[in-house]
């Protein structure tokens, strides 16, 4: 039956479809079965979702050989939230690229644009779907190749250096990765995460044990950008084509912090990631450092994607702060702001897409009196923005609130009132495109500007809908949430 | 077991140090290239040393032999090279579109077009 075999397809759909344009070559072809493929995908991730909810989680021999011999690829309730929101993010991005992509991208290279991004959703739900530790390298590794090619494809000459500078790092985290998982292996034999974490139980604290934690954070940590490992990410957001840096900055980080929090809870365990080592600690005060840090450096920048690039390492701040307060609040915060986030980024994103397309840069001096031009596109990042605030009525009010209640849960009083001042630091970079595009009047003689097209503005703005819906309704995000924080925290033993 | 009995490790970590020294000390595009082709190489020593038992013979169940080397982890590798293969052809890629935009691959000098303000196209 093709229902069983949804966790395969999930992955080989995307996985297919990219040689399939490579051979057609044609620009048009590929971007109808982009969005053929993503949306595809957005169905199983969703039919995947409610079968886990109703029937717990699911194992998919790869090849029918049992795990842990085989390749499983284990669904439940926090991967498959993961599942949903790339694959959502996906299928809002491709119907978009196509006019991004035609006003950025010589028309040759269309086709092979769409491969890559086909391509890289595969790498980032394989890296979300498996429970095998060498095939998440081998996913990790499809999703950033496609991604340096995709990066370097960006319209001015400092995205070459970007996407170069992003596969020296990008090597060196999934090399630190690969490194973390030998050790593991050399300990326990396995390459199945849940069977290594069962005999892990019997390794014992040993050094190796504490050497492949080690690697694995430092490894992913370059990966998800967390604080001082994210020099990376300002340029590769601000030069990657428009579409591109819109599903980076909602998917790829995203699914680095899954990794982390599946190989901290559900690998290594609590007692010894937040007993034995002190990565409470360690991930709090950078965390911490992260949220001040970047916000006020994304206060002080000029181009309006390299703001909201800085803004997204203070985010994920956010999310790796809720990783270590470990708590039952802490980690729903958490999980709930890497969908919530994922979602208010993606669409920031594709609107100063728009924005590059019409004003032909994003540059803050550029946009001076875009309200009146473009009104619909203004007003839409600007409610993603007071989502990026945690203004009560959006999706990142519910995030930050669990967060607080997890600092709360803990007696760090001095933490929760971090959080409320760092998003006023928010409110300042925020208020700067405000005061921009509403309170300035137009420069003189700039051309008269249209509203971005339907193809863009629709997608962006179901995206900007969602983060007004899932900060009123929160029974998908916020249940989902609460499920897989019970996971993480029913690995504890 | 001695100092000289790990020697295996020894030289794993090693190139591995040198490996990332050279990614992080040069500023030659290719020549860090070169340094994160070694750092990866010596996770495909890491892996594969430790896999091989003295004495031991390949997998094939025979009367004749009762220690056998592990072999899962040659198969991790020969991935492990594909990957670093691709990763190198791709940013040696980079590398010529690089030269190709700014005429220069020294990273400092890239930088220092850029910070001069010269808009590429």
């Amino acid at each position: 039956m093709i229902g069983d075999h949804l966790p395969a397809l999930q992955v080989v759909v995307p996985l297919l479809a990219a040689p399939l344009m490579v051979l057609v070559r044609r620009g048009t072809f590929a971007w109808l079965l982009a969005v053929a493929v993503s949306w595809t995908a957005l169905a199983i991730a969703l039919a995947l979702a409610f079968k886990v909810r109703e029937a717990g989680p699911i194992s998919y021999a790869m090849g029918s050989w049992p795990p842990p011999w085989g390749i499983e690829y284990r669904v439940d309730a926090l991967n498959s939230f993961v599942l949903v929101l790339v694959s959502l993010v996906a299928a809002m991005v491709a119907p978009y690229a196509r006019a991004s992509v035609a006003a950025e991208l010589p028309r040759d290279q269309h086709y092979l644009f769409f491969a890559m991004y086909s391509l890289c959703l595969a790498g980032l739900l394989g890296i979300a779907i498996t429970g095998d530790a060498f095939n998440l390298f081998v996913f990790l590794e499809i999703s950033s190749l496609s991604t340096y090619v995709l990066v370097a494809l960006g319209r001015d000459r400092r995205a070459l250096l970007a996407a170069f500078q992003y596969l020296v790092l990008g090597t060196i985290g999934a090399t630190f990765y690969v490194i973390g998982v030998g050790l593991l292996y050399l300990m326990t034999g396995t390459l199945n995460l849940a069977d290594m974490a069962l005999r892990l139980r019997e390794v014992g604290e040993i050094r190796p044990v504490l050497a492949a934690l080690a690697f694995i954070t430092a490894g992913i940590g370059l990966k998800l950008a967390l604080f001082p490992l994210h020099f990376w990410l300002p340029n590769v957001y601000a030069f990657a084509p428009s579409a591109i840096t819109a599903f980076l900055a909602a998917s790829a980080t995203k699914v680095s912090v899954y990794v982390l929090l599946r190989f901290y809870f559900l690998v290594f365990g609590v007692p010894l990631v937040f007993g034995r080592m002190p990565m409470a600690e360690i991930l709090i005060a950078l965390s911490v450092l992260a949220v001040v840090s970047a916000s006020l450096v994304a206060v002080f920048q000029r181009d309006l994607k390299r703001l909201f690039a800085y803004s997204s390492v203070a985010q994920i701040g956010y999310i790796t702060l809720g990783m270590g307060l470990a708590n039952e609040p802490g980690l729903t915060g958490a999980v709930v702001h890497l969908f919530n986030h994922g979602l208010t980024k993606g669409a920031i994103f594709l609107l100063l897409g728009g924005v590059a397309l019409r004003v032909g840069s994003t540059s803050l001096e550029r946009v001076a009196g875009l309200a009146r031009t473009m009104p619909l596109t203004s007003f839409g990042i600007v409610l993603g923005g007071m989502s990026l605030i945690g203004i009560p009525g959006t999706a990142g009010f519910i995030s930050k609130w669990y967060l607080v209640l997890g600092a709360i849960a803990h007696g760090y009083w001095w933490l929760a009132a971090l959080l409320v001042a760092s998003s006023l630091i928010a409110v300042a970079y925020v208020w700067r495109f405000v005061e921009m595009a509403y309170l300035r009047a137009p420069a003189p003689g700039a051309a008269k500007l249209d509203e971005a097209p339907p193809s863009i503005l629709l997608p962006a703005w179901i995206m900007v809908a969602g983060c007004v819906y899932f900060g009123l309704d929160t029974s998908f995000t916020l249940d989902g949430a609460r499920l897989a924080a019970a996971v993480l925290l029913g690995g504890v033993r | 077991m001695t100092l000289a009995g790990h020697y295996s490790y020894w030289v794993t970590m090693f190139l591995m140090i040198s490996g990332l020294y050279i990614v992080i000390a040069r500023g030659n595009l290719v020549k860090k290239l070169i340094g994160l082709g070694i750092f990866q190489t010596s996770v495909y020593l890491l892996y594969i040393a430790p896999g091989k038992l003295i004495g031991g013979t390949a997998p094939i169940v025979a009367a004749s032999f009762s220690t056998y080397s592990n072999p899962l982890p040659h198969v991790l590798i020969l991935t492990a090279i594909v990957v670093g293969v691709a990763t190198l052809a791709l940013g040696l890629a980079i590398v010529v579109r690089i030269r190709e935009a700014y005429g220069s691959i020294e990273e400092d000098e890239i930088l220092e077009k850029d910070q001069a303000g010269e808009d590429g196209r």
